[in-house]
C-alpha cells in the first residue's frame, strides 16, 4: 500500500465555479471516502453561475441547490475569500494536500486589438456582466447608458444576455436578481437601440436558438434583421445543407423569420442584428462617439472553416453610439508556479492531468472546466468534463502515483490560513449571506438582493460564523 | 394520484397520440434525466455524434411512457408535461418533433 491510500486522500479544489462544485459532486460519487476543500477567492461560491448566468435566468441558478446537496451538504469544506496564488502558493497547497485540482475558469476577457478600444465606454462584456451581476470587483465601474445607441461586437450567447439586459423593461428587471447599482442604473438608461454585429454570417453565428428566439420575443422590443442580411452566400448555404448543426439550421429560419416581421412601430426599444461586419475601429474625442464597421464574405478556408475576409479593405461605414460592448470571448489567467499555456490560454494537460515543461503529468495536479478546455460549453458540459479530470484522479490514487503531503493533517492548513486569512468564508459563513439576500430578496419580491461589496460579505459571514473557531470545526 | 394520471394519460394518448414530456430551452445539458429515464428516450447520448453540438437534450414522443422522473431529477426545471408546458416555451413542441423529424436518431443520437 502506497503512503496516500493509508490515509484518506485529502483534495483541494481551487475556484468553487460549475466546474470545481462538478468535480466535488463527482470526487464524491467515485472515491467517496475523500476530503474536499472547495478554495475561492469571493466570499461566494458558484462562480458564473452567480456571476456570469444573467439574473433573469432564475430557473437556471436553481442548479445550485444540486451544487449545494452534491457537495457542502456532503461535507464538502468551502474555505472562501481565499485566493490561491495570493494568499496561499502552489507549492504551499502541494504540501497540504495530496492533490490540487484546479477550477479557476476563465478571469478576463479577449481583446480586439483595434484603435479606441480603451476609449471610455468601450468595455469588455466580462465587466459589464460582472457588474450586472454584482461581482464585488466590479461594483464601482460606472457604465454611461446616457447615449441612445450601445453596439455589442460579437454573436454568441454572452452577447445575446448582454443585449437582453440592455434592453429589458424596468419591471421585468425588477424581477431579477440583478444587483441594485445595475437595477438603478439600466433604469435610467437612454439607450433605445442596440446594434448586434456578427463577423461572419447567420449560419455561423454561435448564439443558441434559445436565447436567439428570446431576443425576438421581448416585451416591447422590436428585433430588426435585414431580410437581405438573411439571404445565405453559395458556400453557406453548401455548409448548412451538408455540415450545419441542428442549431445553425433553427437560427437561421428564426432569423428569416425576424427578417420578414413588420417593423413594430409601438416598440419601446430595438435590437438590429447585422451580420458580415467586424469592426476597424472604435472612434471619439475623449469617449466613444462611433464605431467603424467594414463588411466581410465568408470563404472556406484552407482548414475547411468558414472565415470571414474583408470584401474590400477601404469599405467603412461609421454607426454612431455612446456604448460599445465587446463580446468576443473570455480568456483564462496564468495562476504563479503553475503552468500555463500561452497560446491556447489553457493550464496544459491530457485529459485533466496538468503537463510541466517535459509534458509529463505534474504528479496530484489536475485541471477542470474553463482553465482546463478553454471558455466554451455550458453547464452540463463541465460535469462530464470533471468526470474525466475524476477518472484521472482515481487511476493516479489507485497506482499509488500521489505522494503523501508533508502537512497531511487538516489542522495544519487550518492553522496557516487561520494566520494569513483571519477573514475567512466557511459553509456557515456563505449559509449566512444566501438567508441574508434571499430574506432581503422576499421583502422585495425578488429572487434574492445580492450583497455586493466585499465588506458587506465579509460582515454577514463574520457575524453568523465567527472565525478562525468555525474554520477549525 | 399516479394511477389516475395514468389512466388519463392512456386516455388521452388515443384522442391527442403526442402527449408526452418535452425539454426546454433553459437546459443546462447535464444528463441528470439520460440518468434516470427508465426507457432511454432522451437523446442524443453522451457520446453520440451529436452530443456535443446539440444546444439542448430532446424527449423522443414516441418511446416516452410519462413516468415523470426526468421532471423530479432535472435541476433547473427544464422538463415539462405537454399540458403543462408555460407560453414562453410554446415552441418547445415543434422544435421537438423537428428535432427528430430531421436526424436519423438512431445514427446520430445513440452513444
Ligand atoms: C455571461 C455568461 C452566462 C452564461 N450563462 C449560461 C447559461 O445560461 N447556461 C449554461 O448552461 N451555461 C452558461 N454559461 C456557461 C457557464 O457559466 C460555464 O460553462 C461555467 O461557469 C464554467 O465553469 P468554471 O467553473 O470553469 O468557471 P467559473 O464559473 O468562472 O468559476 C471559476 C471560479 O474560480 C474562482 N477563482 C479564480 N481564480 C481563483 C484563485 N486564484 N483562487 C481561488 N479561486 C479562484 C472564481 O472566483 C470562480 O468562482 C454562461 C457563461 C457566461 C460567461
Ligand atoms: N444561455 C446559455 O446557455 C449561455 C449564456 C451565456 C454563455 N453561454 C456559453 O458560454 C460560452 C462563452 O460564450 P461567449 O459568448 O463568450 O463565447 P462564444 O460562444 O465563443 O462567442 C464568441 C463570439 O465572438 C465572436 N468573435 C470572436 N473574435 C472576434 C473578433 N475578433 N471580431 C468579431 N467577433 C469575434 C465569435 O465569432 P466567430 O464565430 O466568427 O469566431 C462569436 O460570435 C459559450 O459556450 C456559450 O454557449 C451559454
Ligand atoms: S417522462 Fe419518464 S419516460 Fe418520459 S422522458 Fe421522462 S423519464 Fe423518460
Ligand atoms: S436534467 Fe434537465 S438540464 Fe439536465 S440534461 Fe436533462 S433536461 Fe437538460
Amino acid at each position: 500500500m502506497t503512503a496516500a491510500s493509508r490515509t484518506r486522500p485529502r483534495v483541494a479544489i481551487v475556484g468553487a465555479g460549475p466546474a470545481g462544485a462538478f468535480a466535488a459532486a463527482s470526487l464524491l460519487r467515485a472515491c467517496g471516502d475523500v476530503e474536499i476543500d472547495l478554495l475561492e477567492r469571493l466570499p461566494t461560491p458558484w462562480g458564473l453561475l452567480r456571476g456570469g448566468v444573467a439574473p433573469d435566468h432564475q430557473e437556471i441558478k436553481r442548479l445550485e441547490d444540486t451544487f449545494d446537496r452534491q457537495t457542502l451538504k456532503r461535507g464538502c469544506r468551502f474555505l472562501g475569500n481565499v485566493e490561491v496564488g495570493a494568499d496561499i502558493s502552489h507549492a504551499e497547497l502541494m504540501s497540504h494536500y495530496g492533490a490540487v485540482i484546479y477550477a479557476t475558469g476563465a478571469q478576463t476577457d479577449k481583446s480586439l486589438g483595434i484603435p479606441g478600444e480603451d476609449l471610455p465606454g468601450s468595455w469588455a462584456a466580462t465587466e459589464f456582466v460582472a457588474w450586472y451581476n454584482g461581482h464585488p470587483d466590479f461594483r464601482d465601474l460606472e457604465f454611461d447608458l446616457s447615449a441612445r445607441r450601445a453596439v455589442v461586437i460579437g454573436n454568441g450567447n454572452v452577447a445575446a444576455d448582454v443585449t437582453r439586459m440592455l434592453t429589458l423593461s424596468a419591471a421585468e428587471l425588477a424581477r431579477t436578481d440583478v444587483a441594485d447599482h445595475a437595477l438603478q442604473a439600466l433604469r435610467e438608461s437612454s439607450i433605445e437601440e442596440v446594434v448586434v454585429l456578427g463577423r461572419r454570417g447567420p449560419a455561423q453565428a454561435a448564439f443558441t436558438s434559445a436565447e436567439l428566439r428570446e431576443l425576438g420575443h421581448l416585451d416591447g422590443v422590436d428585433l430588426r434583421v435585414d431580410a437581405a442580411d438573411v439571404e445565405l452566400d453559395g458556400v453557406s448555404q453548401q455548409w448548412l445543407a451538408q455540415e450545419g448543426t441542428f442549431t445553425a439550421r433553427t437560427n437561421v429560419e428564426l432569423l428569416r423569420e425576424f427578417g420578414a416581421r413588420p417593423r413594430r412601430a409601438d416598440a419601446e426599444r430595438r435590437i438590429v442584428l447585422r451580420f458580415l461586419r467586424s469592426p476597424r475601429l472604435i472612434g471619439g474625442d475623449g469617449r466613444v462617439e462611433s464605431i467603424d464597421v467594414r463588411r466581410n464574405e465568408i470563404v472556406r478556408a484552407d482548414d475547411g472553416m468558414l472565415r470571414a475576409r474583408p470584401v474590400d479593405d477601404e469599405d467603412r461605414e461609421t454607426i454612431d453610439c455612446g456604448l460599445v460592448l465587446r463580446s468576443v470571448g473570455y480568456r483564462a489567467v496564468p495562476l504563479p508556479d503553475v503552468p500555463f499555456d500561452e497560446r491556447s490560454f489553457v493550464l496544459p494537460n491530457a485529459r485533466g492531468r496538468v503537463l510541466g515543461s517535459d509534458r509529463e503529468p505534474l504528479p496530484g495536479v489536475y485541471a477542470v472546466g474553463w482553465i482546463k478546455r478553454g471558455p466554451t460549453g455550458i453547464l452540463g458540459t463541465n460535469k462530464r468534463d470533471a468526470e474525466e479530470t475524476v477518472t484521472c484522479f482515481a487511476e493516479d490514487l489507485a497506482a499509488g502515483k500521489l505522494a503523501q503531503p508533508a502537512n497531511a493533517d487538516r489542522e495544519q492548513i487550518d492553522a496557516l490560513l487561520a494566520e494569513r486569512k483571519p477573514d475567512i468564508v466557511t459553509v456557515a459563513g456563505w449559509r449566512a449571506i444566501a438567508r441574508h439576500e434571499l430574506e432581503a430578496g422576499r421583502r422585495e419580491r425578488r429572487p434574492r438582493v445580492k450583497l455586493t461589496s466585499r465588506a458587506e460579505l465579509l460582515d454577514v459571514a463574520r457575524r453568523a460564523a465567527p472565525v478562525p473557531a468555525a474554520a477549525h470545526s | 394520484m399516479g394511477n389516475t394520471q395514468k389512466k388519463l394519460g392512456i386516455a388521452m394518448y388515443v384522442a391527442f397520440p403526442a402527449m408526452t414530456y418535452v425539454i426546454v430551452g433553459s437546459c443546462i445539458k447535464d444528463d441528470s434525466c439520460i440518468e434516470v429515464c427508465p426507457v432511454d428516450c432522451i437523446h442524443p447520448k453522451p457520446g453520440a455524434p451529436d452530443f456535443e453540438t446539440v444546444e439542448q437534450l430532446y424527449i423522443d414522443p414516441a418511446v416516452c411512457i410519462d413516468c415523470d422522473a426526468c421532471v423530479e431529477a432535472c435541476p433547473v426545471d427544464a422538463i415539462y408535461a405537454q399540458p403543462e408546458i408555460p407560453e414562453k416555451y410554446d415552441y418547445a413542441l415543434d422544435l421537438n418533433s423537428r428535432f427528430f423529424g430531421e436526424l436519423s436518431t438512431a445514427e446520430h443520437t445513440s452513444g
